[in-house]
């Protein structure tokens, strides 16, 4: 017999599930990213329209989220190496907070840098 | 509190269904009393396992509101705030039948692990001095305390992921051998957790030190084990 929901409800994997799903959906946004950096071969012009059109509102938006994902993925993944290379001490299971606390202290820090 | 609690109890073995029963809430009643109840009084043909129940046997563990745990040490007011129970079998293991699981391989895994420890002393040398502050001392007190009671396997998934796993318990007792200044099995034993059913395998959920009922961190015990892998594997020791 499987385990359902309940016995996954708990801080600890639901970091593992933002771990996973931000480095997947980072994954996606790649190829997305080099194409944006391609556009400067291309020459000022167009690098300069497609910098314009990333002003509107919502892809500012969807920069937010990018920068939000960025941070978790990274303070995840440094939870991670810290869990993994460092003996157990009391405060291993607190890392979680930690790496919660930076993913939205960046997150903050980017909208502030917006407004 | 209500007077009646209702509770679901898994019946069969890997084919069955949850069957209800009603029993009477009582102050401090355990889940393990409750599953009592109903062998005792409403249904003598319900197939559970338990044996000290005070927490030092490990025996009566059991997926209680689909959380692993031991039933003596639950008591019924922490887990049903809604008068509902749902009692299954411990997952990640074969079901004999009902409630009780068949837990060779979970056993066997520990031996697969290299859970033995080997010495090379005889009973006419001096005791071995393990200083209590040192690190390895440190390492397996952490952890000796397991009682083999199935809750961090049946909390696993990647156990159910990957059936071949050996699981955070074996895992955890190979550590404590590891950290054993004593034992002369140290490369076998790195050699036997290396593959891709041992240590690599661990995903870092933190499932089985979340439910550890004796506040023991399997992960912990993994971690150090891929630690200690990778360095005999870089002096070339395994």
């Amino acid at each position: 017999m499987k385990n359902d929901y309940r016995a996954r409800n708990h801080p600890a994997y639901w970091a593992f599930l933002t771990h996973r799903i931000s480095g997947v959906l980072l994954t996606l946004f790649l190829p997305l990213h080099f194409w944006a950096l391609g556009n400067a071969l291309h020459g000022e012009a167009k690098l300069e329209s497609f910098l314009r059109w990333s002003d509107q509102p919502l892809v500012k938006f969807g920069e937010w989220a990018l920068v939000l994902l960025l941070a978790a993925h990274m303070a995840g993944g440094v939870r991670l190496l810290m869990l993994e290379f460092l003996d157990w001490r009391d405060w291993s299971k607190t890392l979680l907070a930690g790496a919660a606390g930076v993913s939205v202290a960046v997150a903050l820090l980017f909208l502030l840098n917006l407004a | 509190m209500a007077a009646m609690l209702k509770v679901k109890i898994w019946r069969g073995a890997e084919a069955g269904q949850f069957q209800e029963y009603e029993v009477p809430r009582l102050e401090s009643q355990t889940v393990l009393d409750v599953v009592t109840y109903v062998q005792r009084r409403l249904d003598p043909s319900l197939a559970y396992r338990f044996a000290c129940r005070v927490g030092v046997c490990g025996s009566c563990a059991m997926t209680v509101n689909g959380v692993s745990r031991w039933t003596c040490r639950t008591h019924v007011s922490k887990v049903a705030a809604d008068d509902h129970l749902e009692i299954a079998p411990l997952r990640n293991l074969p079901v004999i039948r009902d409630l009780a699981t068949d837990m060779r391989e979970f056993f066997d895994k520990w031996a697969k692990a290299r859970g033995q420890f080997t010495g090379s002393q005889t009973r006419k040398d001096e005791f071995a001095a393990v200083k209590p502050e040192s690190k390895e001392r440190k390492r397996v007190d952490a952890a000796i305390e397991c009682i083999g009671c199935g809750v961090c396997y049946s909390s696993c998934e990647v156990v159910t992921w990957k059936p071949d796993y050996l699981g955070p318990a074996a895992l955890s007792r190979a550590w404590t051998l590891v950290n054993d200044v004593r034992d002369v099995a140290q490369q076998e034993r790195l050699a036997a957790v290396a593959g891709d059913a041992g240590c690599h395998a661990c995903h870092t959920h933190l499932n089985c030190t979340e439910r550890c009922p004796k506040g023991i961190s399997p992960t912990a015990g993994i971690a150090g084990l891929k630690r200690a892998v990778l360095k005999a594997t870089l002096k070339g020791e395994i």
